[in-house]
């Protein structure tokens, strides 16, 4: 009787939770078919390498695609020298004084700080107050800012992963502190490092706020040629398309953004081999 | 011999100049993080209060009009706040939920082979640009539910709400699944030798001792959604108004941002100030959330 | 002597391990207390916790043969688990309170199998706490968290908690084994007051404990039952030689 109920109330909500889970993964099913749909009558090579136009028919995605490959260019070797060097600051050199509980806490909360912040950030400090213009360099600098809370996060935890015993191994060996981070703990950290660097590269191809905030969202028919050139990314070009009123130019988004989800997919598979691969033996 | 030996224990310049220079550069590395803070604050800061030098701060918090771009000029903030609180809640009562109850699932019910592969998944929907999402609510879930609703407009909180709940349901999920496993295993054993169903153990064992946890991930998920810019610039609209009805088109403070950046207001001007104003104040709220979900967070790892 | 379990050709394997084998034992006494020793990974706790059944919850795990507990087969389909584990309680190594009051871990149990009076609840507690000899200790801190006491006193609270439901055995893995000497001995001295009322199986790695506290031994070695015999006889006239080599210390 009473356990009857309690078994029923069991299975019950089981359901009810696996439903929830079910609701979470069919929202992206869905999704996914609908931009598939959309994006079929559009999707050819020739959108790949043709520059937008006013004639939707002829319009592509080249320029937006050679921005985001630039921006995520520069910004991935600065972000990840900067925000590994930080990781390892803190794990491994770090005195426990307010100073560094400070950064720590300051690190967690920029991780939390709206995307269009840094983009207000990335307009007055580097488009100004640098003079760089709404440049690649700006918007390269500003990407970094954004995603090097999550690198520094990720990095930290790979670092602090591996175990006590290999850093006093060693120590006890002669090496010094540096030499025993450098070549008893990094090398075991890689992967986990990695992998916060293939996250971050996936959210800052598909960051748009910010870019739009350094001044990216222009009619670019041209491809940058320096680091100073304006230039635009993918997903701004993909606003672009949206704001207009005519459909073509909603199937010419479609076509794009499928393109775009491709890439951050596989990212996000890597990512995860990456993980499961080297998780097992740190 | 000896001296051989006596000779080895000095020591290496290069092995420690690297050993002193290191740390320095790495300490150089995380400043980087106190940097972009303090540059954050001070940007806002400087043109937030040429802003204030025009429009009193009493005028900006509670005006219910928010007209800076058009005739009759008139700067009270609230219509942006309610808009933006509007999705946001939306947003929360849709993700809330399927969050908790696919963390609960994944982290007490799920075999491990159904977490092998739903895992990657909810990460690869966490990882859905946000520009895609807000082509989805405009494409899709407006479409679908102007035919439940005949008076919902094209551009609506409905829509941008549910799309922005979609964007923090993997967060929730993993916050608090992270959470629920913390929960030390034996906790469970000692209420299943007592005959409890895994129900019983999760909502009576594992809920209360993660709670804190729980709590932090809903706090995080409510301040990401309040920061969220793209989604609601395409699909919520452009119309700043005071209006409980999620059927119509508002504005949020960050579609507010975005619709001035892109159009032509010059440096120098108020309108311009305006952007660093709504800002600041974008700022401050997910700041303040942010710490609090710091603080509950700490307190769950602490107990036992 | 009163018969508690038989078991009848017992195997369990994790995945492709095989952790017990063909384990037979005609009477296990009720109303007394068997410890059950062997080395490290023998397995003892596998076999204690396929008495309640714990071991479902072990990805992988699989078990066949007979539990036969008042003449039912535990691992029987019409067996309800959450019934099962009401009749037999657990007490594991580590003392595993839930972070609530001392009072809220003993209602745990009564709570999920239909008692809801407050005043039925006090007398459960305050019955429960005394027969786990805590009462005296804790009796004017209810409220207060269970973390709060002592590691010894978190660990007969768990006898508590475990008792508080009224089971017929009680498994104990190794539940001294994290505790000092004197709370060692306050809680063999309460398993020998207990023994009147329910049956007691209990792991333990001290010879000494086994000897000096139970009425039958069972040992374990490389997931064979060795030898199942009354204490006295196991420990002064071994019936088999790897038992003899173990309890005079040559190996394990
Ligand atoms: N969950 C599991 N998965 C796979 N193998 C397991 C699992 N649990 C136990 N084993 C294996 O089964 C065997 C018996 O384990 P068990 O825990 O029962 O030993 P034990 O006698 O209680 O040892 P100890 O005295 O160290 O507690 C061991 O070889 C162990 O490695
Ligand atoms: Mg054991």
């Amino acid at each position: 009787m009473n356990l009857k109920i309690r078994r029923a109330q069991n299975k019950m909500f089981e359901f009810l939770f696996i439903l929830a889970l079910s609701i979470a993964m069919l929202v992206l099913l869905v999704l996914l078919v609908q931009i598939v749909i959309d994006a079929l009558p559009r999707l050819s090579m020739q959108f790949v390498t043709s520059f937008p136009s006013s004639e939707p028919s002829e319009a592509g995605i080249y320029p937006a695609l050679i921005g985001t490959l630039y921006v995520i260019g520069i910004m991935t070797p600065i972000a990840f020298f900067i925000g590994t060097g930080a990781a390892i600051y803190l794990e491994e050199f770090s005195k426990k004084n307010a100073l560094n509980s400070f950064i720590q806490l300051n690190i967690r909360t920029l991780a939390g700080v709206p995307s269009i912040v840094y983009g207000i950030l990335g307009l007055t400090i580097f488009v100004r107050g640098a003079e760089f213009g709404a440049s690649l360099i700006s918007g390269a600098f500003t990407m970094t800012l954004l995603v090097l809370p999550i690198i520094i996060v990720a990095a930290q935890e790979a670092i602090r992963a591996v175990p006590r015993a290999r850093r006093e191994a060693a120590l006890a060996l002669g090496a010094t502190k540096w030499q025993t981070v450098a070549r008893a703990v990094l090398p075991s950290a890689v992967p986990g490092i990695l992998t916060g660097m293939i996250l971050a590269v996936s959210r800052a191809i598909g960051e748009t706020a910010p870019l739009i905030m350094i001044g990216a969202f222009t009619f670019v028919a041209f491809l940058p040629e320096s680091l100073t050139d304006s230039f635009t990314v993918l997903p701004i070009q993909f606003f672009n398309w949206i704001a207009r009123p005519q459909d073509e130019y909603h199937e010419l988004a479609a076509s794009g953004i499928l393109i775009l989800l491709l890439v951050l997919i596989s990212l996000n598979i890597t990512a995860v081999w990456l993980r499961n691969k080297y998780q097992k033996r740190i | 011999m000896m001296q051989e030996q006596g000779i080895e224990m000095f020591k290496d310049k290069r092995k420690s100049i690297m050993n002193w220079l290191m740390p320095k550069l790495l300490f150089l590395c995380a400043l980087v993080s106190i940097g972009t803070t303090v540059g954050i604050v001070w940007t806002l800061f400087g043109e937030t209060v040429a802003f204030f030098k025009q429009v009193t701060v009493f005028d900006f918090i509670t005006g219910t009009q928010w007209t800076p771009l058009i005739d009759p000029r008139s700067y009270g903030v609230l219509p942006l706040l309610l808009g933006t609180f509007q999705v946001t809640l939306i947003a929360c009562l849709f993700a809330f939920p399927i969050g908790i109850a696919s963390a609960i699932y994944l982290s007490e019910y799920a075999p491990n082979r159904v977490r092998k592969v739903v895992k990657p998944i909810l990460e690869v929907l966490a990882g859905i640009p946000t520009i895609v999402l807000g082509y989805f609510a405009l494409f899709f879930v407006t479409p679908q539910l102007q035919k439940i609703f005949d008076t919902m407009g094209i551009f609506n909180a409905l829509s941008a709400g549910i799309c922005v709940g979609i964007m923090i349901i993997p967060m929730i999920s993993s916050l608090s699944e992270d959470a629920m496993n913390a929960v030390p295993k034996k906790l469970r054993e000692g209420a299943f030798a007592l005959g409890a169903t895994r129900f019983e153990v999760a909502t009576q064992i594992v809920f209360p001792a993660a709670l804190s946890g729980i709590i932090a991930s809903f706090v995080l998920a409510f301040s990401r959604a309040i920061g969220e810019t793209m989604i609601v610039t395409v699909s919520a609209g452009a119309t700043p108004k005071i209006d409980i009805n999620p059927l119509d088109s508002i504005q949020t403070m960050t579609a507010y941002i975005v619709q001035v950046i892109t159009g032509d207001a010059a440096h120098g001007t108020i309108e311009y100030q305006t952007v660093y104003a709504v800002g600041m104040t974008l700022f401050i709220i997910t700041f303040l959330l942010n710490i609090v979900a710091l603080l509950i967070a700490r307190r769950y790892r602490e107990e036992y | 002597m009163e018969k508690a379990i038989r078991i009848d050709g017992l195997n369990v394997y994790y995945e492709t391990f095989h952790a017990l084998k063909n384990i037979q034992i005609e009477a296990l006494p009720a109303r007394a207390i068997t410890a059950l020793i062997g080395p490290s990974g023998c397995g003892k706790s596998t076999f204690l916790r396929t008495i309640n059944r714990m071991n479902d919850l072990v990805p992988g795990s699989r078990v066949d043969g007979k539990i036969i507990i008042n003449g039912v087969d535990i691992y029987d389909q019409q067996v309800d688990v959450e019934a099962l584990r009401k009749k037999i309680g657990m007490v594991f190594q580590q003392p595993n309170p839930f972070p609530k009051s001392i009072y809220d871990n003993i209602a745990f149990g009564p709570r999920l199998h239909g008692v809801t009076k407050k005043s039925e609840l006090d007398e459960i507690v305050e019955s429960s706490l005394r027969q786990a000899a805590l009462w005296d200790e804790v009796k004017d801190k209810l409220k207060k968290m269970a973390y709060d006491i002592s590691g010894g006193q978190q660990q007969r609270l768990c006898i508590a908690r475990a008792i508080a439901v009224n089971p017929e055995i009680l498994l104990m893995d190794e539940a001294t084994s994290a505790l000092d000497p004197i709370s060692t001995i306050k809680i063999e001295e309460l398993a020998q007051e207990l023994k009147s009322k329910y049956t007691i199986i209990m792991v333990t790695h001290n010879m000494h404990q086994a000897a000096r506290a139970s009425d039958h031994t069972g040992f374990f070695l490389n997931g064979e039952l060795v030898e199942f015999a009354t204490t006295e006889q196991l420990f002064s006239n071994p019936g088999d030689e790897r038992t003899e080599s173990y309890i005079t210390g040559r190996f394990g």
